[in-house]
């Protein structure tokens, strides 16, 4: 490489820019944890440092764990999210398989039908899914949400492992055939393993957006027994406007899951968009 | 999902299996709902009988001051919403990316995940954070202008009409900027080697390299991300919603299409829900993002060329 490249002029407005930006996207985050941590006259009166002995508090989050039934919604968002995010590979992967393996007739028009999703937000059809959920008796049931993200998260589904799919080697699977394993056995056995990779990035794709989803559980189940973490707490803060306490732990504790799950997959996840899983 | 029909080749059953749950589900859940959301906006229901209509909904919906008023408003304000994502959160995007794929850039890896932080965040976070810190009661945002000297700017920007809409689409910029920034050093990184040392060969290097050989190379992935923009923006609700609620206030200001679809269909305060009336604007949305995606597919995809190396 040419020395031109790495001026060091260069090299230090680069990373001046790309440490404000870091700076301005982390800034709110860091400041709404740093304060859930205070008293209130800690969170008025010097909003911009950190906790010290004199005001540090727990006082917001101690009224959280009393007042909401958090525990709960979190087990309703854990439980839709898992379910989904299962059907979703299960169920994506099966045709992707079926359209990256075999020719068949229709197959690239089969292929565009299911990637008709990825531009069309399933969104739009939400008066006739109401009225889908009424008729079936599926309104305020967890199995309603399940339903509906699992439509929602296969077509990228679908179209990002097929990619992948292509790229299993033929020879592996016709050794398969010839030892006499059915369709079946080769694609549990042979092509899932293989592409896990591939599956643990559409994994990370589809769980963000149906963890922080508001829209399908504020209409399809907005019941008590159903709420979602991120419906209830859109309740809860518009119920404690005043309690600056309450709304900054809350909204630490709806930050900090997905937080850690972030810390612990991005690696994972930045693998996969700069693979070109997304081109 | 017909095999095919040769005289030695059995049907192929497993084919049909293995597409069978995800066309179901996918037909069942979406393609017909939204389907039927399309035909619903003919409908209108009278004395309990759903009874065709023909267009008169969307005559309604253009035509009624009722509704065409804040129809055109919605439609306004997401232009505008649309207008600052592409102005702002793609440039900045791609301007990230070019840094962040320049050669031996130290700490890379933690700037990526850094900044990608906010588009993991759930809009009731993002709104109700960005609500906190712009209140002047918690006094946040006027202190830090302060430090600068630029207190005197300092407005409840959120609670003011002509301010409220820029200020939330850039708060949704700030939450986004991360997807743009993946793409395109993404894209970057797929730039072969040779490219590059055969424009240092000829002398072209730093920001001249990047206009000139880089972003022409870039342009499709610019293309998916425009689109992926369009399409997310006309569909957008639920930052609104949190940070304005669903009335999209000050005096509907920020409505978008998505809040006022959320209003006619559910109902709001004094407004009764219309079903009808909803599945006719999520039929305006649908034409409008229909019509942004062929605009895509048809003109702008179709005279860039992709580079395969």
């Amino acid at each position: 490489m040419s020395t031109a490249t790495r001026s060091l002029p260069r090299t230090i407005g680069a990373h001046a820019i790309l440490l404000t930006y870091t700076a301005i996207a982390l800034f709110p985050v860091i400041l709404v944890i740093m304060n859930s941590f205070k008293s209130r006259a800690g969170i008025f009166g010097a909003p911009l440092t950190p906790p010290t002995p004199g005001t540090f508090d727990l006082i917001g989050y101690t009224t959280v764990i009393g007042q909401g039934d958090f525990t709960h919604y979190f087990q309703n968002s854990l439980v839709v999210t898992v379910a989904s995010l299962f059907f979703v590979l299960l169920f994506g992967a099966m045709a992707a398989f079926a359209l990256s393996e075999y020719r068949f007739r229709g197959n690239t028009l089969m292929g565009l039908y299911l990637a008709l999703g990825i531009m069309i937000p399933i969104r739009l059809g939400t008066v006739a899914i109401l009225q889908l959920m009424v008729a079936s008796g599926l309104v305020n049931t967890l199995t309603a949400l399940i339903l509906v993200y699992t439509a929602q998260g296969l077509p990228l589904a679908v179209f990002i492992l097929s990619e992948f799919m292509k790229q299993v080697s033929d020879d592996l699977k016709n050794a398969g055939r010839i030892d006499g394993l059915s369709e079946y056995t080769i694609f549990f056995r042979l092509v899932l393993p293989l592409v896990r990779p591939s599956m643990a990035t559409v994994a990370v794709f589809t769980m963000i957006p149906i963890w922080n989803d508001l829209w399908f559980p504020l209409i399809l189940a907005p019941s008590e027994e159903t709420k979602t973490v991120t419906l209830g707490a859109q309740l809860f803060l518009g119920q404690f406007v005043t309690n600056w306490n309450a709304i900054l732990a809350a909204l630490s504790l709806a930050i900090m899951p997905v937080l850690i799950l972030y810390v612990i997959f991005s690696r994972q996840l930045i693998r996969g968009i700069t693979s070109g899983a997304v081109k | 999902m017909a095999a095919d029909i040769r005289p030695k080749r059995p049907f192929r059953w497993h084919i049909g299996i293995f597409l069978a749950p995800a066309v179901l589900v996918y037909t069942a859940i979406m393609i017909l709902p939204l389907a039927g959301t399309l035909q619903l906006s003919l409908f209108r229901n009278i004395e309990q009988h759903q009874i065709f209509v023909g267009l008169d909904n969307f005559r309604t919906l253009f035509g009624d001051p009722n509704w065409s008023v804040n129809f055109w408003n919605a439609l306004r304000n997401n232009v505008w919403f649309f207008i600052i994502h592409m102005l702002v959160q793609n440039p900045i995007g791609v301007m990230l990316a070019a840094l962040l794929s320049s050669p031996r850039l130290r700490f890379a890896a933690f700037y990526r995940t850094a900044i990608f932080v906010p588009t993991i965040l759930s809009f009731v976070i993002v709104g109700f954070a960005w609500k906190l810190i712009l209140s002047p009661l918690w006094g946040v945002a006027p202190h830090m202008m302060d430090l600068v000297g630029l207190k005197s700017f300092f407005t409840p920007w959120l609670g003011k009409e002509q301010y409220a809409l820029t200020a939330l689409s850039l708060i949704s910029v700030w939450q986004f900027v991360g997807i743009p920034m993946m793409l395109i050093y993404a894209a970057l990184l797929s730039i072969p080697e040779e490219v590059i040392e055969a424009a240092e060969c000829d002398g072209i290097t730093g920001m001249s390299q990047f206009w000139k050989i880089k972003l022409p190379l870039i342009l499709p992935s610019i293309g998916i991300i425009s689109i992926l923009t369009f399409v997310g923006n006309f569909n957008a609700f639920d930052l609104i919603y949190t940070a304005q609620g669903a009335l999209a206030g000050p005096n509907y200001s920020t409505d978008i299409l998505g809040t006022f679809l959320y209003r006619a269909f559910f109902g709001f305060q004094l407004q009764v829900g219309d079903p009808n009336m909803g599945a006719a604007i999520a039929t305006m949305m649908f034409l409008i993002i229909l019509g942004g995606v062929c605009v895509y597919l048809f003109l702008v995809q179709t005279r860039l060329r992709r580079y395969q190396f």
